[in-house]
């Protein structure tokens, strides 16, 4: 189909000479033109970096020696006796199951209340949007300030409520916490445009019929829109873990890891061993085994998402 | 699911105005939803508020407790001093510069190559195509050190201009990206061909028809893919993070982050640092809010 324009010319006429000027009016030609410099880019900074980290995470590759032997799987093997990479699982998982559900349902429940055509939605609705346009610096930078244990306004706030002072980032039985708070925060508007784009899409027939049929409204949401939402919701879950997996900037401005280790998550682990120890062959390996974990857990997601996903078409 | 469609078509029917109750004993004055709304987006704007706020107060004022809610006079000083104390106005150039060039750089080749896997038939094609979707699967943090190798040996031995410590290096590695080709591919085969086979048949060559058939056409996903990338850019931390140290060719977050490490306890200073580095992204997510609402809501659908 893509080519039913070049085969009104008939394709054999000459088999034998193939001229230069053939080569190049050649969809072959064209073609390869036409991919050769995003190509170019991607296979070198995209595709050659994966296999090159693989190799690397079997080599000692430290930066201060030329020579980088290869090690066999002491990498891996020094990984899983690594109390630190324990740490930073654990902690990458507490945040995980914290954020990825909290920005769901933060997202969910805007994105029902401005689902509706009432005075100020707009302000509303540009409200949550806005959270998107901060970058996770300038997010960490005021959230650290919000909370911060000694002049902190949320700190200010819970007075109010009689709770005394808290440590929050300088307290490793909290810090991790705080990241949860504030990212939920920073990704509400994503998950309100997505929520929205999908109920947007629910036909209010349904909902209506089911008010008829003497369901409550929440019957309704619980057994309507929700399922007609489960594509997004999967959508969302993954999209959101990935990102949760890869949890960095935040860490990296509020606590750089700290207090005690409380808030060092697994990729920022990585990047202490990459480019603050230039252990590179044993970063390489952790960086694989992140991969790994990401596969993973996106596989089971979409297996067990499948399950309750409910797809209209 | 299931159980609810049947009885639907008939609830249509029956519902014309039966379904919502007459008449209400009583109202608010106001949709309940208000009650719910009004204090979610107080919430939600809070952190910018306080932002705000703390910017134009008095160090003295900022470090005091319980918090100073509302300032005794505005200093509005504190912004010429906090751009005074970090070389800001090169932040803000870097940053633009890297973000308006790699939008501009995936613009273009991702179109190339995107009309090209859409459209013609080429040798290798295909696994051509499968090895830039197999690289969209690999987080960043797997390939950031060989890319950082890569970039180092092509400063010292091709072009400095993009070796590590100058901002080329920030924009070579994202100039194409398996997403953008990916995404405009999607979008070009969904444009009705004939347009494209009648210009040919009248002698106009696969670039000609590109740029002056197709790429109107896409005008949509032109824009939220420039959107999406722009925004990327902009905020990325962990590659200027590695790439760059020097800082006369940092971008705003890795400016805004050192300027953070070493003024700490100077709060005002550093929220109109703040301040001043959210103003160009809420300008122009503002004014092409509904690019980036729509580009969002794209991502999210393309992936139902």
């Amino acid at each position: 189909m893509a080519v039913s324009a070049q085969r009104l010319t008939p394709r054999r006429s000459s088999p034998r000479r193939v001229s230069a000027r053939r080569v190049i009016s050649s969809e072959h030609f064209t073609g390869w033109a036409f991919v050769t410099p995003g190509v170019v880019i991607i296979l070198l900074f995209g595709a050659v970096p994966i296999i090159w980290s693989a190799v690397m995470s079997f080599q000692r590759n430290n930066l201060l020696s030329p020579n980088t032997p290869f090690v066999g799987t002491a990498n891996y093997r020094k990984l899983i006796h690594d109390p630190v990479v324990t740490q930073a699982i654990q902690h990458t998982l507490i945040y995980t199951v914290l954020f990825v559900p909290g920005t769901m349902l933060v997202g969910l429940f805007l994105a029902v209340a401005m689902n509706r055509q009432i005075r100020f939605i707009s302000f509303y609705r540009t409200a949550a949007y806005a959270t998107m346009a901060i970058s996770t610096i300038s997010e960490a930078i005021v959230f650290i300030w919000l909370f911060d244990p000694s002049y902190g306004v949320v700190n200010y706030f819970l007075g109010a409520f009689g709770i005394p002072q808290q440590q929050f980032i300088n307290s490793p039985a909290e810090a991790l916490y705080v990241i949860v708070i504030m990212t939920i925060w920073g990704w509400t508007g994503f998950s309100v445009v997505i929520y929205l784009a999908a109920l947007q899409g629910v036909p209010q027939h349904l909902t209506e019929a089911a008010a008829i049929d003497g369901a409550s409204p929440w019957q309704a949401f619980r057994r309507v829109t929700l399922p007609l939402l489960s594509p997004a919701s999967l959508f969302l879950a993954v999209w959101l873990t990935i990102n949760a997996l890869q949890l960095f900037d935040e860490v990296y401005l509020s606590t750089q890891g700290g207090p005690l280790n409380a808030t060092t998550v697994l990729v920022y682990y990585l990047y202490k061993q990459a480019f603050q120890e230039f252990n590179f062959g044993y970063a390489s390996a952790i960086a694989y085994f992140l991969f790994l974990v990401i596969i993973v857990v996106t596989v089971i997601q979409f297996r067990v998402g499948r399950r309750y996903t409910y797809y209209r078409s | 699911v299931t159980a609810t469609s049947a009885p639907a078509r008939d609830g249509v029917r029956s519902a014309s105005r039966g379904g919502v109750p007459a008449t209400r004993r009583w109202r608010l004055p106001f949709s309940p939803w208000h009650l719910v709304l009004l204090p979610a987006t107080v919430a939600l704007l809070f952190p910018f508020a306080w932002l705000l706020i703390t910017s134009v107060e008095t160090q003295n004022e900022a470090l005091r407790f319980p918090p100073v809610l509302i300032p005794h006079q505005i200093r509005l000083a504190n912004y010429p001093d906090a751009f005074n104390s970090a070389p800001f106005g090169h932040f803000f150039a870097n940053s633009a510069i890297v973000a308006v060039t790699t939008v501009v750089c995936n613009l273009v080749l991702c179109s190339l190559a995107g009309y090209a896997f859409a459209r013609f038939r080429f040798l290798g094609r295909t696994v051509l195509f499968a090895v830039i979707m197999a690289t969209l699967m690999v987080p960043f943090q797997v390939t950031m050190i060989p890319q950082f190798i890569i970039v180092k040996w092509l400063g010292v031995h091709v072009l400095a201009g993009v070796g590590i410590d100058h901002i080329g290096a920030l924009i070579l590695p994202n100039a194409a990206t398996a997403f953008g080709i990916f995404f405009l591919r999607q979008f070009f085969r969904t444009l009705p061909i004939e347009y494209e086979e009648s210009a040919r048949v009248d002698g106009a060559s696969r670039l000609r028809v590109l740029i002056r058939i197709v790429l109107p056409l896409a005008t949509p996903a032109l824009a939220t893919l420039a959107a999406l990338t722009f925004l990327d850019s902009w905020n990325n931390f962990l590659w200027p993070l590695i790439a760059v140290t020097s800082t006369n060719q940092m971008t705003l977050p890795l400016g805004l982050a050192t300027f953070q490490g070493s003024h700490q306890t100077q709060w005002p200073l550093l929220m109109a640092a703040t301040t001043m580095s959210l103003v160009p992204m809420m300008a122009i997510f503002f004014l092409a809010q509904r690019y980036f609402i729509r580009s969002v809501a794209a991502t999210g659908l393309a992936g139902t």
